[in-house]
């Protein structure tokens, strides 16, 4: 603030400009490209809107989008409702020292790489896998279960990573609530089910959509989850993008359905911009 | 009442600490046996598979890459983005508050979509994929959050200290590197970590910018394509086994540091 008169406006803009350069050059101009990329015709020169409507016209693409936005809604609602109780008995019922400790159990898990922990739910539900292994091997079924390179296995290997990123939101936010609403509460005569119905839950309400959020814009734009554990039966929208890319080739055509798949997620930003404008204040 | 509620409450956390545990756990049992496909029953341990990956070349060079990917492209994003930060923490510059959104829009956009523009933009320019192309894909993902990180933490009670040395004759060069960078160690030193950590398991920019060298996360993918296969299970159980070493430091470290 009073250095500027020492050294003139040359040494902040210095300071700054090597880090906005590297942004407009590898991260805006590359959006343009693609931008531009995606009102490219495969075959002429000239610009059309023929890869957006190629989206709109092919049932299949179509597909890919309904499968993602249905994947990504129920993976959201089941990880919040499974997260929320596990935070809330980590911040209620576990003693205070012990905290810490039981939270760097639940996230110890995920400090193998990404794409190996997907992989390894493969172990666990294909036809020779643990699950049907013991389900046969203990005589409750014939014939092992149909369970991997299906929806029901992307759902698993999501749930299993955003039910620890919500159960860390939900948890923080849960202790940063002031004791004295639960005391108010319980001086006022509400039992600890009233309290959490009518108190602490609608206080927590900014917190968890913020974290369903983050897990929305995660889970929507990961292809790793989906393509090891999914398969290629139902497909949604990042594995559409890179089938373009990596077997067709079609750089445009992968560039309007990355930027359909953008405009998606800015309008779910918008929708829910509301709520996690309350979190700030 | 308390007490069944008690009960319900221990029985749900171990439900929901075994689902966590479940893959890892078989993961790492069944790197441990000695048979080609990685299912029960488990038929007794064996290092047979961690053999196996530490004499695959490809395995190896592709851990040699990560690293080095991972530690260029985070010093890299540490050093624009404490720059920048101290840049505006510090100064008074017109549009401060767009350019500073600028810096962090990347947090908001998806791997993928960062991968394929620069892919498009390289694609066009003539730009060979290489890992220095993946490389700068991680700095656009990790600059954000090292300039986030470190403008957060840059108080302003930490500007009379800069004031002093500045007043006592030091040049700007000085202040920084024996004032500034000292003070904001820590917050410097989270920045490198995550941006390490994010660059390490980074998978779709670098699946899409490199071709022959390559990073291990793409080095697994490819080793994925044989199905299930006990030597991907072994350096799964590596990469488990090396990151838990390297969050055990980082919490020593931290926790000594808060000490004195």
């Amino acid at each position: 603030m009073n250095s500027s008169t020492r050294e003139g406006r040359a040494l902040p803009w210095a300071l700054v400009t090597p880090a906005l350069g590297w942004t407009l050059l590898f991260f805006v101009l590359p959006f343009v490209a693609m931008g531009l990329s995606s009102l490219r015709g495969s075959g002429d020169s000239s610009f059309s809107l023929a890869n957006y409507s190629q989206f709109f016209a092919n049932p299949a693409y179509w597909q890919a989008m309904v499968n993602s936005l249905e994947v990504t809604a129920i993976v959201t609602v089941v990880s919040v409702l499974l997260a929320y109780p596990f935070a809330w008995i980590l911040a209620e019922q576990v003693p205070e020292r012990w905290q810490r400790a039981a939270l760097m159990l639940a996230v110890l898990p995920f400090w193998t790489s990404y794409v190996v922990r997907s992989y390894s739910w493969l172990l666990v539900l294909s036809q020779n896998g643990v699950i049907n292994r013991a389900l046969v091997g203990s005589g409750l079924l014939s014939e092992p279960l149909q369970l991997a390179n299906t929806r029901f296995a992307t759902v698993t290997g999501f749930v299993h990573f955003f039910v620890m990123l919500l159960t860390l939101t939900i948890f923080a936010n849960l202790k940063q609530l002031s004791p004295s609403y639960r005391k108010a509460a319980a001086d006022l005569g509400a039992g600890p089910a009233r309290t959490f119905w009518h108190v602490i839950l609608p206080l927590t309400l900014p917190g968890i959509m913020v974290g369903a959020f983050l897990t929305f814009v995660l889970c929507i734009g990961d292809y790793i989850t989906p393509q090891i554990l999914g398969g290629n039966n139902e497909l949604v929208m990042p594995q559409l993008v890179m089938m373009q890319i990596g077997r067709r080739g079609d750089f445009p055509l992968a560039s309007a359905l990355s930027i359909i798949l953008m405009a998606v997620v800015t309008v779910a930003y918008l929708a829910c911009a509301r709520w996690l404008k309350i979190e700030r204040t | 009442m308390r007490l069944a509620l008690r009960i319900l409450g221990g029985l749900y956390a171990i439900a929901i600490y075994g689902f966590i545990f479940l893959p890892v756990v078989v993961l790492v049992l069944f790197s441990l046996q000695a048979t080609s496909f990685p299912i029960p029953p488990f038929t007794g341990p064996s290092l047979r598979w961690y053999e196996a990956v530490l004499t695959d070349t490809r395995l190896t060079a592709a851990l040699v890459n990560s690293l080095l990917v991972a530690s260029l492209s985070s010093l890299v994003a540490v050093t624009l983005g404490f720059l920048s930060a101290w840049g505006f923490a510090r100064f008074v510059l017109p549009g401060s508050a767009l350019l500073r959104g600028l810096i962090t829009l990347p947090l908001t956009v998806s791997y993928l979509i960062i991968g394929m523009g620069l892919l498009v933009l390289f694609n066009w320019v003539g730009v060979p994929k290489s890992l220095i192309a993946a490389g700068i894909g991680h700095v656009v993902i990790n600059l954000p959050l090292c300039f986030a990180i470190i403008y957060s933490q840059m108080g302003d009670h930490q500007v009379n200290i800069e004031r002093a040395a500045r007043d006592l004759g030091a040049p700007e060069w000085k202040v920084l590197l024996l004032i500034t960078v000292p003070v904001l160690a820590p917050a410097i030193f989270a920045a490198f970590f995550l941006s390490m950590t994010f660059s390490w398991d980074e998978f779709v920019i670098s699946f899409l910018l490199t071709r022959f060298d390559t990073t291990l996360p793409v080095e697994i993918w490819n080793l994925l394509r044989s199905g299930l296969n006990p030597k991907t299970n072994a350096v799964g159980s590596l990469v488990f086994a090396v990151s838990i070493v390297l969050v055990l430091l980082f919490e020593l470290t931290l926790l000594r540091r808060k000490k004195p």
